[in-house]
C-alpha cells in the first residue's frame, strides 16, 4: 500500500466534516437547490468484511468483500495480505462489477437442436437432462478393450473443459467424476 | 484542523496499470463513459482521455523515442485533482459547495453544488467537470469519506508500485526530496518535483515527481488563479461571471488546455521525440 | 524474459518495483517495448521465438568466462556425471540427438526420441529389463522398488572427462557466440554482453539472479526446452533453491496452479502422477508402479501415493485383492489434450462437451474450434456472462455472415449461470503454490450456482442412474466414493441455495485420512501402500491436519514482513515450503553460502535444519551423511543432495529421462518463421513438434514471401484472456475498448498505414481486421542482414460483450510442444495491409 509514514497517527484523525456556508450566497440569481444529495458517510461503515482472493491472475491478491444486508457493496484489496498489502490491478479493482452487473446471467438458457433462439429452462430440469445426455453418450461410446487387447475402460466421445479460475474443490470433483465415468478427455486452461 | 494530507505521485515508478482509475470508480461508484463503449483513441494506451466529472483519476501515456531507438522512454503519470492551497475553484464557487476540509483538501459537496460550472473554468488544470448523472460538478475528493474513517484513499491503496503515495504533506515532501536525490544520483537529471512547494498556487496537496518538463505531461509550468487570469480580463467577479453565463469561461478553459497541449507537442517534436 | 510482468501481473510487480528502489537491476528482454520495459534499467529487443538462442548464448558466456558457481555446480548438479558412450549431440547429427526415430503411423508427430543412449554410465553393467522381471516377484511394493535400484553412476568431480555432463554442455553450446546470438535474435552484441555481464556479476554466494517468465516462453513448439535452458543456466550460476533466485513462472489464472495440481488435465492424475496409459506398460497396478516409480529419491514413495489415491477414488471397494480398483480406472491411449480433442470434435468423434469458464470459440485457430462445436450433439456451458462459446450458433462470424444458419446447426446447448468468487467458499492455488481459502460473502443471484454445486449435482444424478446396473463397465462409477453432502444438521442456514457440497469434506478427501479411524493425515510422510490411508493428492496432504484447522485459511502475516516467508499466511504445497529445494541455500557443509543470502542451514547443536522456511530436506539428515549404496528413496542420497525429487538428488543440467525432447535444449525456429535456422540449417523446427492435420490448419512455408512479418499475440493489463471476465465490465471495457495491432512507424510507412487506420492481418489460416496503433515501441530488427518486422496483437476480443472485436486466435495454428501440447501463438508469420 502506498501510504507514507504516520498512517497510525492518521488513523486517529477523523471527526466531523467542515461546515458549509450556503446561505451567504443566496440571492445571486442562480439556483442553489441541491441537485442530488450524496451521502458523506462511509458506505462500508456497517458492512461485514469477508476475506477473499482475486479471481483473475495467479498472483493471489487478498481482497475484502464488503456486505450489507446480504448484498455485496464493495470489494477492495486486503491490506493485511502479505501478497498485495491492499494493492490491486485494474481487473482486481473491478471485481465488484464482476458480481454486481446487469449483464450477468441469472437464469439457465437452453437452445434445442436447430433452434433459432434461447429458451428458459428450469434449473433442475436442465440438470436432469444433462445427466441423461452424459449417460446416453457414455453408454453408446464406451470402450472396454482396444483392438490390440489393452484394457482402457473409457470413452473419448465426451469432453470436459474447465477454466482456471474455478476452485480447487471443483477441480477435484470434476476430475473424480469424469474419471469415475471413464471420461478421459479432461482438459483445462492450464494446458494452454 | 488535522494535519494537511495529500498525494505524492512518483511518476518514475508508475506502470500505467490504471488500477487507480478503476479503484476510484469502484469506491465512488462512478460510471464508465458511455457504458464502456468508447472508441480507441490511438493515443498510446490512453482511452479515458481526460479528467472529468466521472473520471477522477486519469493515467497519461507519453512515448518518447529517438528515430533509431538508441534512446527511448514511455512515461506514465496518474493525474488527479491537485487540491491546491490557493484553489481557484473554491474561490469562484458561488454556492459555497466547494470547501476546504480539515485535511486541507478541496472537496465539492454534491448536495450543495448547483452545476453552475464556474469552478470548471477556474481550474487551471482542467480537473473538474459535470457528472452527467448528477448534473453537478465533480472531481476527486481525496476520498474524504475514507479519510474521515481513517482509511487510505482508494487509488493510493490500489496502486501496486507506490507511485501514488498518501500521507501527511510534510512527510510526503521529505519522501519526495529523498526520491529526487536518489534519481539524480542515478543520473536521471531531468527528474524534478512539481507543486511540492509554495511556488505553485501556494503548494499542491497533490504533487508530483516528473521525469520531464511539466508541459510534457500536460501540466502548466506556471498555473494562475482565475482572479489573476480569467476574471480580471472579463472585468467581473466570479459570481457575476456565473450570472452572465458560463459558456465563455468554459471556452477559455478549453483554449488554455489546447494551448498547453500544443506547446507540449511542439516541444516534443523539437526534441525529435514522439508522442502518441 | 517471456513475461510482461508489469502488465500481466502488476501486483507481483510491486515487489520488483520495491527491489528496484533498493538497487536491484531490472532487465527486460522482449520483442515489444512494454510497460515492463518502461520500468527496466535495460530493455533488450529480440525476435519473438528466439529465447533459446539468447539463453544459450548466456550459458556459453558463463562457461567460457568461467563464471559458473563451481562449488554449487560440482556438488549440487549432475555436471560431474558421465553419460553413455553412445550418446550423440546435435553438434554431431546436425540438429538432432541420437535416438530420433519415426513416430508410429497416424501420430501427430513425424519423429519421436528413444532416450536409451542418453543414460548415465553406471559403475557396473545393469539390465533394467531383467531387474523388472525380478521385481515383479516381490511380495511388497517396497521390496519391488528395492530390486529396481540401479548401480551408481560414474562421475568425474574435476569435470574434465569428455563425456561428463559439464563437457557435453560446453560443447553443445559452444557455437552460441554473441555474433550468432545477434544474427538469430536481432539483439545487438553489445546489449547481449551487457546482459551477460550483469547476470553473472549478480550471481554467486553473495548475490542471486532470478528469471521471470510467462507465456512468452511457453507458447512455442519448444516451450519446455526454453524453461530447460534457463534451469541449466540457473544451476550453473547457483541460483536455484536460494532466496532471490529461481525461475519464476508467472501463471495467468487464479488457480491455474491448482488445476494442474488437482488435475483437470488428461495426462496426469493427482500429485503429478502419470495417468494410467494403454500405450505404456501399465496393464496392472504392479506394472504401473514398476514403470512409474523412480526407486531412488523421494518419488520412491509413489506406491503409497498411488494406492492412497485409488482409495480416495473407490473407498472401501478398493482392496488389495482387486488392485485397489485399478482396472476400473480409465486408461488413456492417445493425446486427448485441448487441440487434438477439437480436431476429433471437428471430425464428429466427440459428441458431448461440458465447458466451465472456458471459451474455445476464441481459442487457438478459433474458427476451426467453432466448426468443431457445431459437430457436437450437446454442449453445456457454465459461465458468468454469455460467452462466444455459448452463442456460437447464432452470433459467430460464420453465422452472421450467412455462411451458416442456426437451423442447420444440430447442437443442443445449455448455458448455466455461475456464482462468482465472493459468492462461494473454496481455495485457489496461486503461482507460488500458495493455497488460499476465500470465504463466501453473499448468495449468488437467481439460478447462479458454484461449479462445485454443478458437478456434485450431476454426480448424484449419475450415481442414481447407474445404481442398478450390473455391467462390468459401470463398476467404476458405481464404486466411486461420493461423500460430499453435508452431514445431517450441518447445512448452512444463512443461504437460500440448496444442494451445495461440503467444501471441507472435499478438502478432507484431498488431504487424506486414516481409512479405518478417519483421522486426518498431518503429512504425506504418513501415507501407506497397503490401503490403510486414503489421500487424493499427496502433495496437498497436510493442508487440513486436524478438524477446525484448515491451513489454507491461515491469515497471520509476518510482522513487518520479516522474515517475509509468511509461513502463517495460506499454505504452500508441499509441506508449506515456500522455496523448493531450499537445502541448496546452504553450502555442502550446511552453512549459509553468505550472511546476505542466509535461508536454511544445519544447526549442529540441535542436529537439524533450521531457518526462515520449512526445510525441503530430511529434517535431521546431517550434511555429512553418506549415501547408502543400494538403498531406495532418500537413503540413496547423501547429505549434500538438495534435489530430493531427482533420482540422484542433483539438479539436472543434462536430462536423461522425463522429457519427450532431447536431453539438452537446442535452438529451433518456430513452425512459421521468416528465416532459416542459422544454427542447424538442416533442422528448421523442433524435430518432434506436434502438428494437427486439417484443411483449416495450414502453415506458411519457411521464409514465405506472402507472410514476411512476425506476429506475436499477448495480453494487456486491462483485460483477461478472451474478455469473458472483463469485456462485460464497463470499468474495464472503457480502458481498452477496441482490438488493435501494434506496429512500428517504419512498417506503417512501408505499408502506407496511418495510426487508427483499419488494417487487414492475414496468416496462412485466415484474415481479420484491427485498428493500427503505430508506435515506436515496436522496431524492425536486423536478422542476419535482413530487416524483419514484428507486429503485436492483444487477443482479448470476440463477438460478445459490451465491446467487441475480431478474434485474434482466428489467425493462430494448432501446432504443439511435444511434451505438453501447448500451442505456438507467440511467433507466427503474417502480412498486414491497409483496408481500402
Amino acid at each position: 500500500m502506498a501510504v507514507v509514514l504516520s498512517r497510525r497517527r492518521f488513523l486517529k484523525v477523523g471527526g466531523a466534516a467542515a461546515g458549509t456556508a450556503v446561505g451567504a450566497l443566496l440571492g445571486l440569481g442562480v439556483d442553489l437547490h441541491p441537485k442530488q444529495v450524496r451521502a458523506q458517510s462511509l458506505r462500508i461503515q456497517n458492512a461485514q468484511a469477508f476475506p477473499s482472493v482475486c479471481p483473475y491472475c495467479a498472483v493471489g491478491c487478498g481482497t475484502l468483500v464488503h456486505v450489507v444486508n446480504g448484498q455485496i457493496v464493495n470489494i477492495e484489496g486486503n491490506p493485511k495480505s502479505p501478497i498485495n498489502m491492499g494493492n490491486l490491478c485494474p481487473k482486481g479493482a473491478a471485481t465488484y462489477q464482476l458480481h454486481v452487473n446487469p449483464n450477468r446471467l441469472t437464469k439457465v438458457l437452453h437452445r434445442p437442436p436447430h433452434g433459432t433462439q434461447w429458451e428458459l429452462i428450469d434449473l433442475d430440469t436442465a440438470m436432469d437432462r444433462v445427466a441423461e445426455l452424459v449417460k446416453k453418450t457414455r453408454d453408446e461410446t464406451f470402450v472396454e478393450t482396444l483392438p490390440n487387447g489393452k484394457r482402457v475402460m473409457h470413452t473419448t466421445a465426451i469432453f470436459s473443459l474447465g477454466g482456471a479460475t474455478i476452485d480447487n474443490e471443483w477441480n477435484h470433483l470434476q476430475q473424480k467424476l469424469m474419471r469415475g465415468l471413464g471420461i478421459v478427455r479432461i482438459e483445462n486452461q492450464a494446458r494452454i | 484542523m488535522a494535519e494537511p494530507m495529500g498525494f505524492f505521485t512518483d511518476t518514475s515508478v508508475c506502470i500505467g496499470c490504471k488500477a487507480c482509475e478503476v479503484a476510484c470508480k469502484a469506491w465512488n461508484q462512478l460510471p464508465a463513459r458511455n457504458g464502456g463503449k468508447v472508441p480507441l483513441t490511438g493515443q498510446s494506451y490512453d482511452n479515458t482521455v481526460e479528467l472529468s466529472g466521472i473520471q477522477w483519476r486519469h493515467v497519461k501515456f507519453i512515448e518518447q523515442f529517438s528515430p533509431d531507438r538508441s534512446s527511448g522512454r514511455w512515461l506514465m503519470m496518474s493525474d488527479v485533482c491537485k487540491h491546491c492551497v490557493q484553489a481557484g475553484c473554491l474561490e469562484v464557487c458561488p454556492t459555497g459547495a466547494i470547501i476546504r476540509t480539515e485535511f486541507d483538501t478541496v472537496v465539492i459537496q454534491s448536495d450543495v453544488c448547483n452545476g453552475c460550472r464556474a469552478c470548471i473554468a477556474a481550474c487551471p488544470f482542467g480537473v473538474i467537470d459535470i457528472n452527467p448523472e448528477t448534473n453537478t460538478a465533480m472531481k476527486c475528493t481525496l476520498c474524504y469519506d475514507r479519510m474521515q474513517a481513517g482509511m487510505v484513499p482508494a487509488c493510493a491503496q490500489a496502486c501496486p508500485t507506490h507511485s501514488i503515495q498518501f500521507g501527511p504533506i510534510s512527510e510526503l515532501r521529505q519522501h519526495a526530496e529523498a526520491r529526487l536525490a536518489q534519481l539524480q544520483a542515478q543520473g536521471v537529471s531531468q527528474a524534478r518535483l512539481y507543486g511540492h512547494d509554495e511556488s505553485i498556487l501556494g503548494g499542491l496537496n497533490s504533487f508530483y515527481l516528473l521525469l520531464d518538463e511539466p508541459e510534457v505531461y500536460g501540466l502548466p509550468s506556471n498555473p494562475q488563479l482565475p482572479s489573476r487570469n480569467v476574471a480580471p480580463s472579463a472585468g467581473l467577479s466570479a459570481a457575476g461571471a456565473v450570472a452572465l453565463g458560463v459558456l465563455g469561461l468554459v471556452g477559455l478553459r478549453k483554449q488554455r488546455m489546447d494551448k498547453l497541449a500544443a506547446e507540449a507537442r511542439e516541444q516534443q517534436e523539437g526534441d525529435g521525440s514522439h508522442a502518441g | 524474459m517471456g513475461s510482461n510482468m508489469a502488465e500481466n501481473h502488476p501486483v507481483a510487480f510491486r515487489w520488483v518495483a520495491q527491489a528496484k528502489l533498493n538497487g536491484t537491476t531490472l532487465i527486460h528482454v522482449d520483442p515489444r517495448f512494454t510497460r515492463t520495459s518502461a520500468m527496466a534499467d535495460l530493455y533488450v529487443p529480440m525476435r519473438s521465438g528466439t529465447d533459446i538462442a539468447f539463453l544459450g548464448g548466456l550459458i556459453r558466456y558463463v562457461i567460457e568466462h568461467e563464471k559458473y558457481f563451481k562449488d554449487y555446480v560440482v556438488n549440487y548438479t549432475n555436471a560431474a556425471t558421465i553419460i553413455n558412450d553412445k550418446f550423440q549431440d546435435t553438434e554431431d547429427l546436425e540438429g538432432v540427438f541420437s535416438g530420433l526415430k519415426e513416430a508410429p503411423q497416424g501420430s501427430d508427430q513425424k519423429y519421436i526420441y528413444d532416450n536409451a543412449t542418453w543414460q548415465y554410465k553406471r559403475v557396473q553393467p545393469w539390465d533394467a529389463a531383467k531387474a523388472r522381471e525380478e521385481a515383479k516377484k516381490a511380495a511388497t511394493f517396497a521390496e519391488m522398488i528395492q530390486k529396481m535400484v540401479p548401480p551408481a553412476a560414474e562421475k568425474d568431480p574435476t569435470l574434465q572427462h569428455p563425456r561428463s555432463v559439464f563437457q557435453l554442455v560446453r560443447r553443445h553450446f559452444s557455437r552460441y557466440t554473441p555474433e550468432l546470438v545477434e544474427r538469430i535474435t536481432g539483439c545487438p552484441q553489445d546489449v547481449f554482453l551487457k546482459v551477460a555481464e550483469t547476470v553473472t556479476a549478480n550471481s554467486g554466494p553473495e548475490r542471486t539472479t532470478t528469471f521471470v517468465y510467462a507465456m512468452g516462453w511457453t507458447q512455442h513448439t519448444y516451450g519446455v526446452q526454453t524453461i530447460g535452458t534457463t534451469a541449466l543456466l540457473q544451476l550453473l550460476l547457483g541460483n536455484m533453491g536460494r532466496p532471490g533466485g529461481g525461475i519464476l513462472a508467472l501463471r495467468g489464472h487464479a488457480t491455474i496452479q491448482g488445476s494442474t495440481d488437482v488435475p483437470t488435465l488428461y495426462h496426469s492424475i493427482q500429485g503429478y502422477m502419470a495417468h494410467p496409459d494403454a500405450r505404456k506398460a501399465h496393464d496392472t497396478l504392479t506394472d504401473y508402479i514398476l514403470t512409474e516409480t523412480r526407486p531412488t529419491g523421494y518419488w520412491a514413495n509413489l506406491p503409497k501415493f498411488m494406492v492412497s489415491y485409488l482409495k480416495s477414488m473407490y473407498g472401501d471397494a478398493a482392496t488389495p485383492e482387486n488392485d485397489f480398483g485399478y482396472d476400473w480406472h480409465p486408461k488413456i491411449a492417445g493425446d486427448y489434450s485441448h487441440m487434438p480433442t477439437m480436431i476429433a470434435m471437428a471430425k464428429g468423434e466427440v459428441k458431448g462437451a461440458l465447458i466451465f469458464g472456458q471459451n474455445p470459440a476464441t481459442s487457438i485457430n478459433a474458427a476451426l474450434q467453432r466448426r468443431a462445436l457445431m459437430q457436437l450433439d450437446w454442449l453445456v456451458v457454465k459461465d458468468n456472462f454469455e460467452t462466444e462459446t455459448a452463442s456460437f450458433w447464432y452470433a459467430s462470424p460464420e453465422v452472421k455472415s450467412g455462411q451458416l444458419k442456426p437451423e442447420d446447426i444440430k447442437t443442443e446447448v445449455f448455458l448455466f449461470p455461475s456464482a462468482q468468487v465472493g459468492e462461494v467458499e473454496g481455495t485457489f492455488t496461486n503461482t507460488q503454490r500458495l493455497i488460499q481459502f476465500h470465504e463466501k460473502a453473499a448468495d449468488p443471484p437467481g439460478d447462479c450456482r458454484s461449479d462445485a454445486w454443478f458437478t456434485h449435482q450431476l454426480a448424484l444424478r449419475l450415481k442414481k442412474l447407474y445404481a442398478d446396473s450390473t455391467l462390468p463397465r459401470d463398476e467404476g462409477i458405481k464404486n466411486l466414493l461420493w461423500d460430499f453432502d453435508y452431514e445431517p444438521g450441518t447445512y448452512p442456514t444463512d443461504t437460500r441455495i440448496q444442494g451445495e457440497p461440503d467444501v471441507l469434506k472435499i478438502i478432507r478427501e484431498i488431504n487424506g485420512y486414516q481409512t479405518g479411524s478417519k483421522e486426518l493425515l498431518k503429512s504425506f510422510g504418513e501415507l501407506k501402500d497397503d490401503g490403510s490411508t486414503t489421500c487424493a493428492s499427496w502433495i496437498y496432504c497436510g493442508i487440513y491436519p486436524e478438524k477446525g484447522k484448515l491451513l489454507a485459511r491461515s491469515r497471520e502475516p509476518d510482522p513487518d514482513n520479516k522474515p517475509g516467508t509468511n509461513l502463517h499466511w495460506g499454505y504452500a504445497w508441499p509441506a508449506n515450503r515456500r522455496i523448493l529445494y531450499n537445502r541448496a541455500s546452504a553450502d555442502p557443509d550446511g552453512n549459509p553460502w553468505s550472511e546476505r543470502k542466509k535461508f536454511i542451514w544445519w544447526d549442529a547443536a540441535q542436529k537439524k535444519w533450521v531457518g526462515y522456511d520449512v526445510p525441503d530436506f530430511a529434517a535431521t539428515k546431517a550434511p555429512d551423511t553418506p549415501a547408502k549404496p543400494g538403498a531406495t528413496g532418500l537413503d540413496a542420497h547423501d547429505g549434500k543432495s538438495p534435489f530430493i525429487m531427482m533420482a540422484d538428488g542433483k539438479g539436472w543440467l543434462f536430462v536423461p529421462v522425463g522429457l519427450a525432447d532431447g536431453p539438452l535444449p537446442t535452438h529451433y525456429e518456430p513452425m512459421e518463421s521468416p528465416v532459416v535456422n542459422l544454427l542447424y540449417p538442416k533442422q528448421q523446427h523442433n524435430p518432434i513438434a506436434k502438428y494437427w492435420q486439417h484443411e483449416e490448419n495450414q502453415l506458411a512455408v519457411v521464409a514465405d514471401p506472402n507472410f514476411p512479418i512476425v506476429l506475436t499475440t499477448y495480453r494487456l493489463t486491462e483485460h483477461h484472456l478472451a474478455g469473458a471476465m472483463t469485456r462485460w465490465l464497463p470499468w474495464l471495457a472503457e480502458l481498452q475498448p477496441e482490438l488493435f495491432i501494434e506496429m512500428s512507424p517504419e512498417l506503417a510507412q512501408e505499408k502506407g498505414i496511418k495510426n487508427l487506420d483499419l488494417v487487414r492481418i492475414t496468416t496462412k489460416r485466415r484474415s481479420i481486421v484491427a485498428k493500427a496503433l503505430v508506435t515506436p515501441r515496436l522496431r524492425p530488427l536486423m536478422i542476419d542482414g535482413k530487416v524483419v518486422h514484428q507486429v503485436g496483437m492483444p487477443w482479448h476480443w470476440g463477438y460478445m460483450g459490451i465491446v467487441t472485436g475480431d478474434i485474434v486466435n482466428d489467425l493462430t495454428a494448432m501446432v504443439g510442444d511435444p511434451n505438453v501440447s501447448i500451442h505456438e501463438s507467440k511467433a507466427l508469420c503474417c502480412n498486414v495491409e491497409r483496408l481500402q
